[in-house]
């Protein structure tokens, strides 16, 4: 996006993110035999590709959420908790019994299915209306503002469940996070959704500027007009309402509500997925596409650590090393460094 | 009295007056809880958090962060059970081991942050998957450690009374509070670090060794990570690969509670130490208490950070206010002083702030 000449492109960060999932799927072509087969059973789609694209979708939606943050020169580490708490909410106000009437097995709901999504929804934004307030109104700075929804809110999620996990027996709603349309994973439209709506908002109006202003330098912002503290709870606001449609999608694809483990280092994930994708922690310019990237990237590597049979645990090794390279790499003063690069103009 | 509550200290006060009131009420609801076991369980309890939070208060107090120290600690349990009870070696050794490796986990992080520019948040994340990894690389299940060094150092009690006793932990609690509290305001170190939170171009401008301080601090942290991960060790006797998580989240609420700005340059190491006591009171009351389920603590700790955070940035509108009129008084103070030593006829220009 901000890359002009094409010269330049290989300095951009975003390249590097592309290059190491090049390299990623790649390596999988020689690797894993069968990785890049997609197959047609009953009507959908099946096979790794289409499974790493179901599994980051609520990644995905989370990075988009946080690569506006991110912008604004904040961070929400209280995503997983959102996250969780949704998640929490959704099987609450579903909950969903199997009643047998005249032989006939019907699924019944606490209510509707669309006023708990809609509920669910609801609290997400309200959290991140929460945090928004904290941090425009109140003047707390981001990182901090977020840690106490953080700290608190798998307390808040265990509550809200009595400390239970709570599973889901109401069928349709697991239409989100495990059904087909079209062939596809329904959850990769929402992805779609989601990432074209922000891309239309951001880019095709003045929003995105806007947020980056604000990034760049909020005072400096007010000045020329910029309501700097309504663009804050925003884009907090939008982050909150992104975690609760992962929320959703999480709840729905295990069928359950678990305010302990559910979206367990989303926060960390997503940031990371954020930052490989060429989006400075500093603030003040964001790739949408880039952190889609970087949340491939990260559910790529986790899928072919489980596919090429190395053992689970060293997971989490992978990932750091890959995570310290491509940061390295993204970083000017190691360029100039290792590859004697002049750091890219931007 | 005007002047404790606007001066440099206020936000420590207040910590120590919520801590005062916690325990008091503590005490008011649950007579045992003026026993001195009580009191000094807080500190066996919380050695190990005291330890990584006195890590922590350095890395924010430069402005930065370090979100591996939980799975420092976890590693260094790991790594201490296996090389105790699969190795075999020298229980000291084992000490002399994992703290230098704490100390090089945290120095190759605090370069990464110097010489890259990257943001601490990032790297330090890394250093969390990285650390917590290994963990499951030496195993995934639970290593008990029957070593009789170990076991004897845990098990280890001075009595003070009956039931009230000191041990290890509690020792070793009370000197790195001493340990850091004079690296803070007694050394260039300490002063560097709270130059480079205030504000670091100036305090590269001034000359003062910014680079060398910004890697050290990550190594202060990895060391204390490491030591409270010893402690740890002695406190659970077992290396675990899920020990000690989400500590960070703990050292962080408890240097916050303890007034230190996260933004940097404000803070100090005492106010860290009532908040680990804050936290500890919370949850010995919640233990006390015996109905409220245990997600309560982290819905208790949320809100405290609220508080303490609406109350900083009162404190902070303040503080502007008393800047200034401090501004005005030192300068008076400087040019008073430049007159008596020109009238002496000296040449001593060093103030000292």
């Amino acid at each position: 996006m901000a890359v002009k000449a094409k010269g330049e492109f290989y300095k951009s960060s975003i390249f590097w993110a592309l290059l190491a999932l090049g390299l990623l799927l790649l390596f999988n072509l020689a690797a894993t035999p069968g990785f890049f087969k997609i197959e047609i059973k009953d009507g959908h789609l099946y096979g790794s590709l289409i499974d790493i694209l179901n599994r980051s979708s609520s990644l995905i939606i989370i990075a988009i959420g946080m690569s506006l943050v991110i912008a604004t020169k904040g961070i929400d580490i209280s995503v997983g908790s959102t996250v969780a708490i949704t998640g929490a909410m959704a099987a609450l106000l579903i909950g969903g019994n199997l009643q047998i009437v005249d032989g006939v097995q019907t699924f019944t709901t606490n209510v509707p299915m669309a006023v708990a999504i809609l509920g669910a929804l609801v609290l997400a934004t309200a959290i991140g209306l929460w945090n928004g307030i904290l941090i425009s109104r109140i003047g707390m700075q981001p990182i901090i503002a977020t840690l106490i929804l953080m700290v608190a809110g798998r307390g808040i999620a265990q509550l809200l469940t009595n400390g239970q996990i709570i599973t889901i027996y109401y069928k349709p709603y697991f239409f989100i996070g495990n059904g087909f349309l079209l062939g596809l994973p329904f959850s990769i439209y929402l992805v779609l959704i989601v990432l074209a709506a922000t891309l239309l908002f951001t880019r095709k109006t003045a929003l995105g500027l806007y947020i980056e202003s604000v990034g760049i330098n909020p005072v400096a912002s007010r000045v020329t007009g910029i309501d700097e503290k309504k663009i804050l709870l925003f884009v907090y606001a939008f982050c909150g309402f992104c975690a609760g449609i992962a929320g959703l999608i999480v709840s729905s694809n295990v069928k359950c509500a678990d305010g302990i483990n559910a979206g367990e280092m989303f926060e960390l994930d997503a940031i990371l997925a954020v930052a490989i994708g060429g989006t400075s922690i500093a603030g003040g310019k964001f790739f949408l596409i880039g952190s889609v990237v970087g949340a491939l990237l990260i559910q790529t590597l986790k899928t072919t650590i489980y596919s090429i049979g190395v053992p689970p645990e060293i997971n989490l090794i992978i990932e750091a090393i890959v995570v310290f390279i491509v940061m390295n790499i993204q970083s000017a003063e190691f360029r100039k460094l290792v590859f004697r690069m002049k750091p890219a103009k931007e | 009295m005007k002047k404790l509550f606007n001066g440099k200290y206020t936000l420590v006060i207040v910590t120590i007056l919520l801590f005062i009131v916690m325990y008091g009420s503590g005490a008011a609801a649950y007579p045992s809880f003026l026993s001195l076991d009580v009191f000094l369980n807080l500190f066996v309890d919380n050695a190990f958090l005291m330890v990584t939070a006195v890590g922590m208060t350095f890395a924010i107090l430069s402005g930065g962060i370090d979100l591996s120290v939980g799975s420092v600690i976890g590693l260094t349990t790991m790594v201490s059970a296996h090389l105790l009870e699969k190795s075999h070696m020298n229980p000291y050794l084992v000490m002399i081991v994992v703290l230098t490796m704490g100390a090089t986990f945290g120095t190759v992080m605090g370069f990464m942050i110097e010489k890259f520019k990257l943001h601490p948040f990032i790297v330090t994340l890394g250093g969390q998957f990285l650390a917590r990894g290994l963990c499951y690389v030496i195993s995934t299940d639970t290593i008990n450690i029957t070593n009789p060094v170990y076991t004897s150092l845990a098990t280890w009690r001075w009595y003070l009374t009956d039931t009230a006793f000191i041990n290890v932990n509690v020792m070793i609690f009370v000197a790195i509070v001493i340990f850091a509290v004079y690296l803070a305001h007694y050394t260039q170190f300490g002063r560097t670090v709270y130059a480079i939170g205030g504000n670091e171009q100036s305090a590269i401008l001034m000359g003062l060794p910014v680079a060398r301080t910004k890697v050290l601090i990550y190594t202060l942290s990895g060391f204390c990570a490491a030591l409270g991960g010893v402690l740890f060790t002695f406190y659970m006797l077992s290396g675990y690969a899920l020990h000690a998580r989400m500590i960070e989240t703990d050292a962080i609420a408890a240097v916050v509670i303890g007034g230190t700005l996260l933004t940097g340059g404000y803070g100090y190491v005492l106010g860290t130490m009532f908040g680990v006591l804050i936290l500890g009171t919370i949850q010995t009351l919640i233990m006390f208490q015996g109905t409220l389920s245990s997600w309560w603590t982290r819905i208790v700790y949320g809100i405290l950070i609220l508080v303490f955070c609406l109350f900083q940035r009162i404190f902070e509108a303040n503080s502007k206010k008393v800047r200034v009129d401090t501004q005005k008084r030192e300068c008076a103070d400087t040019k008073e002083r430049e007159a008596t030593s020109d009238a002496g006829g000296t040449a001593t220009s060093t103030i000292s702030a």
